[in-house]
C-alpha cells in the first residue's frame, strides 16, 4: 500500500472548493504555478484516519470537461494523463447543495473516466433553512460514490470526508451514462480502435483539441481516419456533444426527482432583495462608486501607521548595522545597499495587504458578479466586456493575475483588448511610487472632510481606469478581428466572506508579492550599491583631496565637507556616469540624473523605484533618515531647486501612471496572447505615451 | 400572443417558460452545459440597466447572458 495518495479537488466555481481545501490542509499548503503556464496551482497535504498521507491538489474551478479555456485545460490534462505521477488516485468533487444539478453534471463526466470519486456536498449547514432534503443512500447507490455532507464555513463533516477519501479503494468505478446510445456506430468503432482505453476518455481526447484563443474547434481528428473508424464533421460532433449533455441531465434529473426535495416556500428572498438594490439602474452605480471610494480612502489612511513604523524600523536597522559592523565593504553593502533597498519594498506590505483584502472580499461575497452585470453595457461600448471589470479591478492589485482572469471572457477580441489595456490600471507596484511622491509634493490638507493626498491617489486610480477605457475604445476601432460575441456569467448567491479564506488569500498574495519583488530588488540594490560606490576615474578615487582642494577657501564644517565629498564621489561613480549619460533624454521631463537611474532600474519592475532611490541616496550618507526625509531634502544639481518639487512630482506621477514597466506582465501577456507582438506593442505605445504626457505636464507646470 | 418566435428575450421580468428545441450551432455548448436545454424551465429574474443582459434562472442555475443570445432560444409554451 502506498504511503501517499494523490487527491484532486474539482468543482464548479463558487462552490466553496477553496474553503474545503483550506479546511483539509490548513496551513499545510503552498501556491505555485503549473510549469510553463501561469495557471495558479494550489497544493497541500493532510493526514487521513488510516495513517495515509493525502497530497491534495486544488484544481481551477470548471463547469465541464469540454475545454474552452486554459483553466479547464489544466483540469482535463490532470485527469487524462494516466501515467503522470500527479494522476489522482481519487477525485473529490465539491458541490454546492443548492446547485446540485449543475454540479452533478461535472460529477458524471469525471465518474465516466472511471476514477474513484467522492462527492463532498458543501454548504450543508443551510439545508434546513432552505428546506432541502437529500436521500444520501439513494444518491450513493445511483452515483456509485460516497457522499460527505460538509460545511467548510462551520468546519463540519471534514472528518467524514477524510474517511471517505481514505477508503477510496472501496469506491466502485462505473459509468453513469452509455455513450453508445448517442451514436452506436461511432463509439463501437472508437472502442475497437483502442480496446484498452475507457470510452469516455477516448471521446474527450478526440473533442478536447480546442483552440480556446480563437474559439474555433481545430480539425478534431485527422488521425482517426487512419485507425479506420468513422470520421464525423465538426457539426456532427457538436450534435453528439449536445446529446451527451442531454443524456447526462436526464440521468441527473431522474435522480434528483427521487432523492432531492426542496421546499420552494422556504425563504430565498435575501438574494432577490439584494439584487434589486445592487443591480438598480441608479443605486447600483451609486453603491459601486461608494464602495470604490471607501476602499481607496481606507487603503490610504489605514495603512499609514504601520507604514511609518516599518519605515522607521528599517532606518534604525540600517543605522544600527552601520555602527555595529566593522567598517568596510560588507558594512557598506548591508547598510547602504541591501537594507534600504529591502526597506523600500517592505514598507508597502500594509497597503498591498489591504488591497488584496478588499478584492478578495468583493469576490468572495458574490458582489463582483453584480458589477459585471451592471457594467457590461458600458464596457461593450468600448469594445470590452462586463467581465473586463474583474481584470480592471483586480489589476489594482497586480496586472499578472488580472491578465489571467481575462480568460473567462468568451469573445477573443474583447479578451485581447482587455489584456492589452489592463496594465493601465494602477497596480500595487505603482503604489509605492505614488505614495512617496504624493507625500512629497501634495500638501497635507483636507477638503470637504476628505484627505487631499488620498484624493490625489484616487484621482490617479481613476486616471489609470479612464486611460484603460480610452485605449480600449481606440483598439476597438483599429483591430479588425471577427469573433462571435458570446457572453455568459454565473450569478452566484451572496455569501458572507469566510474569514479564513480571505486571510489565506491576503497572506499568500502578499507573501508572493514581497518574495518576488524582494528578489529583484535585492539583486538590483546590490548592483546599484556597487555601481554607486565604485568609479573608474581618478576623480572618484581621489575625491577627498579634490574636494578639499576646491573648498579650501570656504569655511566648511566637517559635516558639510563630508557631504560634498560624498556627492562628488557619487557623481563620478559608475552609476553617476550612466545617469549623466541619459540625463539629456529625461531633463525635459524634469528629472535629474538620480531619478533617471531609478527610472532605468524600474523598467524591470516599477516597485524598484523607491528602493533604488533609497539606495542611491543612502550611499555616503551617514544620518539615520527615513526614505521620505531623504528625498525631501534632495536638491536638483542643475536647477538648484528641490529635486522633488511640484512639476517634477506631477511629471513622475504621470510617467508611472502610463508607462509599461513590468517584465513579468509582458511575459504573461505573451503567454496569454501566444505572440510577442502584443506585449511589444504594449511596451512601446504605453511608454512612448507616458513620455509625451510627462513632457507636456512638466513644461506647462514649471 | 404574437405568432412569430417567442424567445427568452421576450420574457417579462419574473415570467417563466419552458425552453423549446433549438439548433446546436446557435446555442454555445457552454450554455447547454449550464443546463440550458430543450425542456428546461427558464425564469427571467432581471434585466441589466440599459437592457443588455438578461439575468436568468434556468432550472436552478443563475446566470446572465446577452440579449442576442437569448433571442435565439425559443420558448415552447409561455407560462
Amino acid at each position: 500500500m502506498p504511503e501517499q495518495i494523490n487527491v484532486a479537488l474539482i468543482g464548479n466555481p463558487n462552490t466553496g472548493k477553496t474553503s474545503v481545501f483550506n479546511q483539509l490542509t490548513g496551513l499545510n499548503h503552498k501556491v505555485g504555478n503549473y510549469p510553463g503556464i501561469t495557471v495558479e496551482k494550489k497544493e497541500g497535504s493532510c493526514k487521513l484516519p488510516n495513517g495515509l498521507k493525502a497530497r491534495i491538489t486544488d484544481l481551477p474551478g470548471t463547469y465541464s470537461l469540454n475545454v474552452t479555456s486554459a483553466d479547464e485545460q489544466v483540469v482535463v490534462e490532470h485527469l487524462l494523463e494516466k501515467n503522470s505521477e500527479n494522476f489522482p488516485d481519487v477525485v473529490v468533487i465539491v458541490a454546492d447543495v443548492e446547485n446540485l444539478k449543475r454540479n452533478l453534471f461535472l460529477f458524471t463526466q469525471i465518474k465516466d473516466l472511471k476514477i474513484p470519486v467522492v462527492l463532498a456536498v458543501n454548504m450543508s449547514d443551510v439545508m434546513v433553512r432552505k428546506g432541502i432534503t437529500l436521500d444520501i443512500e439513494l444518491f450513493e447507490k445511483q452515483l456509485g460514490t460516497k457522499i460527505a455532507l460538509v460545511s467548510a464555513r462551520k468546519g463540519t463533516g471534514i472528518d467524514h470526508l477524510k474517511k471517505c477519501i481514505a477508503d477510496y479503494r472501496e469506491l466502485p468505478v462505473n459509468s453513469t451514462i452509455g455513450l453508445k446510445e448517442i451514436d452506436s456506430e461511432y463509439f463501437t468503432e472508437l472502442q475497437k480502435a483502442f480496446p484498452r482505453e475507457e470510452l469516455y476518455r477516448l471521446w474527450l481526447k478526440h473533442t478536447q483539441n480546442f483552440d480556446y484563443t480563437n474559439h474555433k474547434n481545430v480539425a478534431v481528428q485527422n488521425a482517426s481516419a487512419k485507425n479506420g473508424f468513422p470520421v464525423r464533421s465538426e457539426n456532427e460532433l457538436k450534435r453528439m456533444q449536445q446529446k451527451e449533455t442531454i443524456q447526462r441531465y436526464m440521468f441527473i434529473n431522474k435522480l434528483l426527482d427521487k432523492g432531492y426535495k426542496r421546499d420552494i416556500s422556504a425563504a430565498k428572498d435575501f438574494r432577490s432583495r439584494l439584487d434589486r438594490v445592487l443591480l438598480h439602474r441608479v443605486w447600483g452605480y451609486v453603491i459601486f462608486f461608494l464602495i470604490m471610494l471607501v476602499v481607496f480612502q481606507s487603503i490610504y489612511s489605514w495603512s499609514s501607521y504601520p507604514m511609518d513604523f516599518i519605515d522607521g524600523l528599517f532606518a534604525s536597522l540600517g543605522e544600527w548595522t552601520r555602527n555595529t559592523l566593522p567598517p568596510g565593504a560588507l558594512n557598506g553593502l548591508l547598510s547602504e545597499g541591501i537594507i534600504p533597498g529591502i526597506g523600500g519594498i517592505m514598507i508597502f506590505i500594509p497597503q498591498i495587504a489591504f488591497l488584496f483584502l478588499f478584492i478578495s472580499i468583493l469576490e468572495e461575497s458574490g458582489y463582483m458578479s453584480r458589477v459585471v452585470f451592471i457594467m457590461d453595457r458600458f464596457m461593450r461600448r468600448f469594445g470590452l466586456n462586463g467581465k473586463s471589470v474583474v481584470p480592471l479591478i483586480s489589476g489594482t492589485a497586480c496586472a499578472i493575475p488580472a491578465v489571467m482572469s481575462a480568460r473567462n471572457i468568451e469573445n477573443w477580441k474583447e479578451r485581447l483588448i482587455t489584456i492589452l489595456v489592463t496594465p493601465f490600471t494602477t497596480c500595487s507596484a505603482r503604489l509605492p511610487v505614488y505614495l512617496i511622491i504624493i507625500a512629497l509634493v501634495i500638501p497635507e490638507k483636507t477638503i470637504l472632510g476628505l484627505n487631499l493626498q488620498g484624493l490625489t491617489l484616487m484621482f490617479l486610480y481613476a486616471l489609470g481606469f479612464v486611460m484603460a477605457i480610452f485605449s480600449a475604445w481606440v483598439l476597438n476601432k483599429i483591430l479588425k478581428i471577427k469573433s462571435r460575441s458570446f457572453f455568459i456569467a454565473e450569478m452566484p448567491g451572496y455569501k458572507l466572506p469566510l474569514l479564513r479564506n480571505v486571510a489565506y488569500t491576503v497572506v499568500d498574495k502578499t507573501k508572493d508579492f514581497v518574495v518576488n519583488a524582494g528578489k529583484i530588488i535585492l539583486a538590483i540594490s546590490i548592483v546599484l550599491w556597487f555601481l554607486a560606490s565604485h568609479g573608474p576615474s581618478a576623480e572618484f578615487k581621489n575625491a577627498e583631496e579634490i574636494v578639499h582642494a576646491q573648498t579650501e577657501n570656504e569655511q566648511l564644517t566637517g559635516e558639510e565637507l563630508n557631504t560634498a565629498v560624498a556627492s562628488h564621489k557619487l557623481r563620478h561613480s559608475y552609476i553617476g556616469i550612466l545617469g549623466h549619460a541619459i540625463e539629456p533624454v529625461i531633463r525635459p521631463l524634469g528629472y535629474d540624473w538620480k531619478i533617471g537611474i531609478a527610472l532605468l532600474t524600474s523598467f524591470a519592475a516599477r516597485e524598484v523605484f523607491v528602493g533604488s532611490l533609497a539606495t542611491i541616496y543612502s550611499v555616503g550618507n551617514d544620518d539615520e533618515e527615513t526614505i521620505k526625509n531623504r528625498l525631501a531634502g534632495e536638491i536638483n544639481e542643475s536647477t538648484g531647486e528641490k529635486a522633488f518639487n511640484f512639476p517634477t512630482g506631477i511629471s513622475l506621477l504621470l510617467f508611472y501612471a502610463f508607462a509599461m514597466q513590468c517584465m513579468s506582465t509582458l511575459a504573461v501577456v505573451k503567454r496569454e496572447t501566444m505572440s510577442w507582438k502584443w506585449p511589444l506593442i504594449q511596451l512601446f505605445t504605453m511608454t512612448g505615451f507616458a513620455y509625451i504626457v510627462s513632457l507636456v505636464a512638466y513644461q506647462l507646470l514649471k | 400572443m404574437k405568432m412569430n418566435k417567442y424567445t427568452i428575450a421576450q420574457l417579462k421580468r419574473g415570467e417563466k417558460g419552458i425552453i423549446g428545441d433549438f439548433s446546436t450551432d446557435v446555442v454555445p455548448v457552454k450554455l447547454q452545459e449550464m443546463g440550458c436545454l430543450p425542456g428546461s424551465e427558464v425564469q427571467l429574474i432581471q434585466f441589466s440597466p440599459f437592457n443588455d443582459l438578461l439575468y436568468l434562472n434556468i432550472s436552478g442555475s443563475f446566470f446572465a447572458i446577452r440579449k442576442e443570445t437569448a433571442s435565439l432560444i425559443e420558448i415552447a409554451n409561455a407560462g
